[in-house]
């Protein structure tokens, strides 16, 4: 048990190094999110606000949770690469060989991504309060919205590190994140449910991004956690439970060879 | 358990993937303080046989033992006992060197791994680059420092799949004298190649993998001699000069090709046999229109290996 949170924390404290010395991997995360919402803010003005009924909340307002949530799912796929990447240098070999606690070596990975891109995310909602982005949430509020984040960021990283377990190549592991990244336009995020199709809109209002953004905008703009709230904890803390136990499932088995050709 | 009996002990292994049959029931021991060399083509099963005696694969039928401990049941303990140099050189390209070695010091709770790692850096040679990133690293430092990160924790048992494949002969030669001075100071080391003159010049005990069989298992001077030397191919003008020297030289056994108008001869390589060839293809008054000779490669070694098993009772 002691080895278990020194070999995380040793682990942890390597990957943390490498998104330090590699900056470009956050700069890529928050340049998208960051440059959409300007987009939407300086160019498109305030018409989107008018098309899509946003009601008496300003647009500014109503896609902040969208471009939280976009942050994270583009910020998380490289917890899928730099496994891969270890796993292709032979260093995953290397650490399943020696005496220390096993999960630390796909947890050092999930740590490291929640720190990062928690950061992501401050960056994004400081430009975000910049261009004119206001909340009416409280200390409680601020940290429920923050805790949620969390939790999202976390079960969507052992995602990515499940994937990035299967993946054949460091490409393949980063890409599964243009999925999440689609659930998420197809989302409450960027526009109210109302204003879509009947099938999208179906769908939409169904799918686990939906409840994460609904909760994430109704606690910073209504100061209040909303009706979604418990949907999006159950999913978040569903996925995981989930990708967890399998993700170690998978990399305890010593199935097939994990090491990669170079 | 420890300290007992063999560093490894292997007993009727298979592997398999799907329909692969890469183990097909290998027997072999190494005994504590040898370095034991396994040798085969790519292909072979080497790095499976690896991978199941580092607890990286399941075998799926058989035992195996290192330091004493079942791979398949007490995977913690084999951990303790062991190091893992593969293929590739696994070092983190994003740290420095001396983060490398500071790194798997704190996995493997040494009392000081900035010590550690200092000790190491001088012992490679490494102290001029300690700080710099391992992505500047030439090929043979990085094999070096690869090296030096097995060896923190002392581990009793070193495993080196391939480790001269891909560097240049200064790398390869250094390469060598380090694992020679690890035997010299009481490690077991498991080695794999491809190269024979790597097992011959490294190795305690032999065994060569062919197709996922043990196909002999000795002394390296016992194994040499059994393997051939070399070949010469003469090639004819004719069909008529072919078939003559056929006749005449019908006692080596060649193998003959009538297509390219051609017999190829083994030798044991020295001059006094090929002269003996040329002069009793010369007094025959056969003409040969050229001639080459051929360096055995590993799998020319394995099948006569293999057809010399077929001919014992």
């Amino acid at each position: 048990m002691k080895r278990l949170f020194s070999d995380t924390w040793t682990m942890t404290k390597r990957s943390l190094r490498h998104i330090v010395r590699s900056p470009d991997t956050i700069i890529t995360v928050v340049a998208m999110p960051i440059a959409l919402m300007l987009l939407f803010v300086y160019v498109f003005g305030g018409n989107f606000g008018h098309i899509f009924h946003t009601g008496p909340v300003r647009y500014v307002d109503f896609i902040v949770p969208g471009i939280v949530a976009m942050t994270v799912v583009s910020g998380i796929a490289y917890a899928a690469v730099r496994l891969s990447m270890d796993m292709q240098r032979g260093m995953v070999s290397r650490f399943r060989t020696m005496p220390i606690a096993s999960s630390s070596i796909l947890s050092g990975h999930a740590v490291s991504s929640l720190l990062s891109n928690l950061f992501s995310v401050f960056l994004v909602v400081l430009v975000g309060l910049l261009v004119g982005f206001r909340s009416h949430a409280s200390v409680v509020e601020w940290l429920m919205f923050i805790a949620l984040t969390a939790l999202f960021t976390l079960a969507t990283t052992w995602l990515a590190i499940m994937f990035g377990l299967l993946a054949k190549t460091v490409e393949g592991a980063g890409s599964f994140s243009y999925i999440l990244l689609l659930l998420v336009f197809v989302s409450p995020g960027f526009t109210p449910t109302g204003s879509m199709s009947a099938p999208v809109r179906a769908f939409a209002e169904h799918q686990p991004i939906t409840p994460i953004v609904d909760t994430m905008r109704s606690l910073l703009i209504y100061g209040h956690a909303g009706n979604s709230a418990w949907a999006a904890f159950a999913w978040s803390g569903g996925l995981l439970a989930v990708c967890y136990v399998a993700s170690l499932w998978f990399f305890r088995a010593r199935r097939a060879p994990m090491v990669v050709s170079q | 358990m420890a300290d007992a009996g063999p560093a490894i002990e292997v007993k009727g292994l298979r592997k398999s993937f799907g329909s692969n049959v890469v183990l097909d029931g290998i027997d072999f021991t190494v005994a504590r303080g040898a370095v034991f060399c396994l040798l085969g083509p790519n292909g072979a099963g080497k790095t499976t046989v690896i991978n199941i005696l580092t607890t990286l694969l399941c075998a799926d039928e058989g035992t195996a033992t290192v330091n004493g401990f079942d791979v398949a049941k007490h995977e913690a303990e084999v951990r303790e006992s062991i190091s893992l140099t593969g293929q590739f050189a696994a070092v983190d390209y994003l740290l420095t060197g001396r983060e490398n070695l500071v790194l798997i010091g704190e996995l493997r709770h040494v009392t000081n791994p900035a010590r550690t790692a200092e000790a190491l850096l001088a012992q490679f040679g490494l102290n001029a680059a300690a700080d710099r990133r391992t992505s500047t690293y030439s090929g043979g430092m990085r094999r070096k420092l690869d090296i030096a990160l097995g060896l923190i924790g002392d581990p009793a048992i070193i495993f080196f799949d391939e480790p001269t494949a891909g560097l240049d002969p200064e790398s390869r030669n250094m390469t060598w004298d380090t694992i020679k001075s690890l035997a010299d100071a009481g490690k077991t080391i498991f080695l794999t190649t491809q190269y024979l003159e790597e097992a011959d010049r490294l190795a305690d005990k032999i065994a060569i993998l062919s197709h996922g069989r043990i196909a002999a298992e000795g002394m390296p001077q016992a194994l040499k001699r059994v393997l051939p030397q070399g070949q010469i191919e003469l090639r004819f003008a004719d069909q008529t000069q072919l078939a003559k020297a056929g006749r005449v030289l019908a006692d080596r056994h060649p193998s003959r090709s009538e297509s390219a108008l051609s017999l190829t001869i083994s030798t044991d390589g020295s001059v006094a046999q090929v002269n003996r060839l040329f002069s009793s293809l010369e007094t025959a008054k056969v003409e040969v229109a050229e001639f080459a000779q051929k360096s055995p490669t590993l799998d020319d070694a394995f099948l006569q290996i293999i057809n010399d098993r077929k001919g014992e009772p």
